[in-house]
């Protein structure tokens, strides 16, 4: 596949490798942000093939991971009604709730269908006028402009039997959590690529000067990925902590100015509770007042569920790269995707997941 | 979640509110919004997330791209067996 394929060559990764081997000359720790880039990192054993000098955490950027139990147990009660039709993303449904997950719900008679755009939600909501139709619209920034298109054309069809539950939030404030938290001990950061396509990066500028640290915008496959890694550390070696474009095919500083005209007409930023992190001030999209009445929370009255989370997982600790998804004792043992006691060994972007699934159990016997 | 995907834009679907387009990902077709990107044409390619495409995938900079990393040094692995690292 073109745009795909040449970034994956084999021999091009070697001399990367090369590269960054002879940049690096003291011991760097860097974090990869989003969880489709930790899912290519051990895909591809990326980890294994840099120096050990150099060594990648996993972020927080799984949206699936880190929204809040109450949530999900919201998204169940909704989801359990017989006048709903519920729609979701595939991996939100595994997602564990406080006493059962979507997949559950859908087992037991509710009607609950994975849906591939939210667009197709609104299709189903005009197909089908005499039942209530659910968005669960979680994602970073990169989802938030289809979400938000989602609502805009409901409200311009007055589909008044559509709403969304709105679990979406965003990368900069989670960022500022972490390299304020004196635990976290990363020094540069490769930026979510396809969060950038939509905000552009000056959002990172305040950040990377107010923290010293490298922020490298990356892509997804192995050189880019490598591509990220070798300007963090050589900003490292000279000293410096700048932001820097290393996906510039698919990211303008500015972003898509489309896209955020759509999210400012739609959503209001608002504080949010982050699974395992709590909650982190003006981290999080809401609908703004005049889209309030698709508000699913609202029209379903499920504000007050409330949950608490189970201390047995630790994926709080993954989500900012201060636990090894192999190193927690649940790992393989009593958590695995047949069996997760948390969000992060279910989600497709999950870093417990993407440990799991390509083999490296063994490190942690 | 942030899975983009990268597709050659064939046809423009309509013109109207919700601008749309079919997109070739390698031979699987699919529908695509294009409110986000009115300067797209066909033939362009694009990255397409959840239905929707949110960028212009910019052929000169992925040329520079590839160009910058065919200047890295060479190998220190030679190329021998092709196989064993794919």
């Amino acid at each position: 596949m073109r745009f795909v394929d040449e970034y994956r060559d084999p021999g091009a990764v070697q001399r990367a490798l090369a590269d960054i081997r002879a940049l690096a000359r003291r011991p760097w720790t860097l974090m990869e942000v989003c969880g489709g880039q930790t899912h290519s990192i051990l895909k591809f054993g990326l980890d294994e093939l840099l120096p050990e000098r150099v060594t990648l955490v996993h972020g927080p950027g799984c949206p699936v991971c880190v929204t809040g139990l109450e949530l999900i147990d919201r998204a169940v009660a909704i989801a359990a009604r017989p006048d709903v039709i519920f729609c979701s993303f595939g991996d939100m449904l595994r997602v564990p709730g406080s006493s059962r997950d979507l997949l559950a719900v859908k087992a037991a008679g509710g009607d609950v269908r994975i849906v591939y755009s939210p667009l197709d939600a609104v299709r189903l909501a005009r197909r089908h006028r005499d039942r209530k139709v659910v968005f669960f619209a979680v994602g970073f920034e990169t989802t938030a402009p289809a979400n938000a298109m989602a609502v805009h054309r409901a409200a311009v069809e007055g589909l008044d039997n559509f709403s969304v539950l709105v679990a979406h939030v965003l990368v900069p404030p989670a960022l500022e959590a972490l390299l304020s938290d004196p635990d976290v001990r990363v020094q540069g950061l490769l930026a979510p690529g396809h969060v950038c396509v939509v905000t552009g990066y000056r959002a990172y500028e305040g950040l990377a000067r107010r923290y010293h640290v490298p922020i490298v915008v990356t892509g997804f496959e192995p050189l880019d990925i490598l591509r990220g890694v070798r300007a963090a550390v050589a900003q490292l070696e000279r000293g410096a902590a700048a932001v820097e474009n290393e996906y510039p095919r698919a990211v303008h500083a500015d972003g898509n100015l489309e896209a955020q005209r759509m999210i400012g007409e739609v959503f209001a930023v608002t504080d949010r509770s982050w699974r395992g992190l709590g909650v982190i001030p003006r981290s999080g999209y809401a609908l703004a007042p005049r889209y309030a009445r698709f508000d699913a929370e609202r029209v379903f009255g499920v504000q007050g569920v409330t949950a608490v989370e189970p201390a047995e997982c630790r994926a709080g600790l993954v989500l900012q790269g201060r636990l090894r998804p192999n190193a927690c004792p649940e790992f393989g043992a009593r958590c695995s995707p047949e069996h997760p006691l948390g969000a992060t060994m279910v989600s497709a972007e999950g870093a417990c997941a993407a440990y799991f699934h390509y083999g490296r159990v063994a490190a942690a016997r | 979640m942030c899975l983009a995907v990268p597709g050659r834009l064939t046809e423009i679907l309509g013109e109207g509110e919700l601008r749309m387009g079919r997109v070739d990902f390698d031979g699987v077709a699919r529908q695509a919004c294009l409110a986000y990107l009115p300067e797209a044409r066909v033939g362009d390619y694009v990255l397409v997330h959840v239905g929707f495409a949110i960028s212009r995938i910019d052929e000169e900079q992925a040329k520079e791209t590839l160009r910058a990393l065919a200047q890295i040094g060479e190998p220190t692995v030679p190329d021998e067996d092709p196989d064993a690292v794919r």
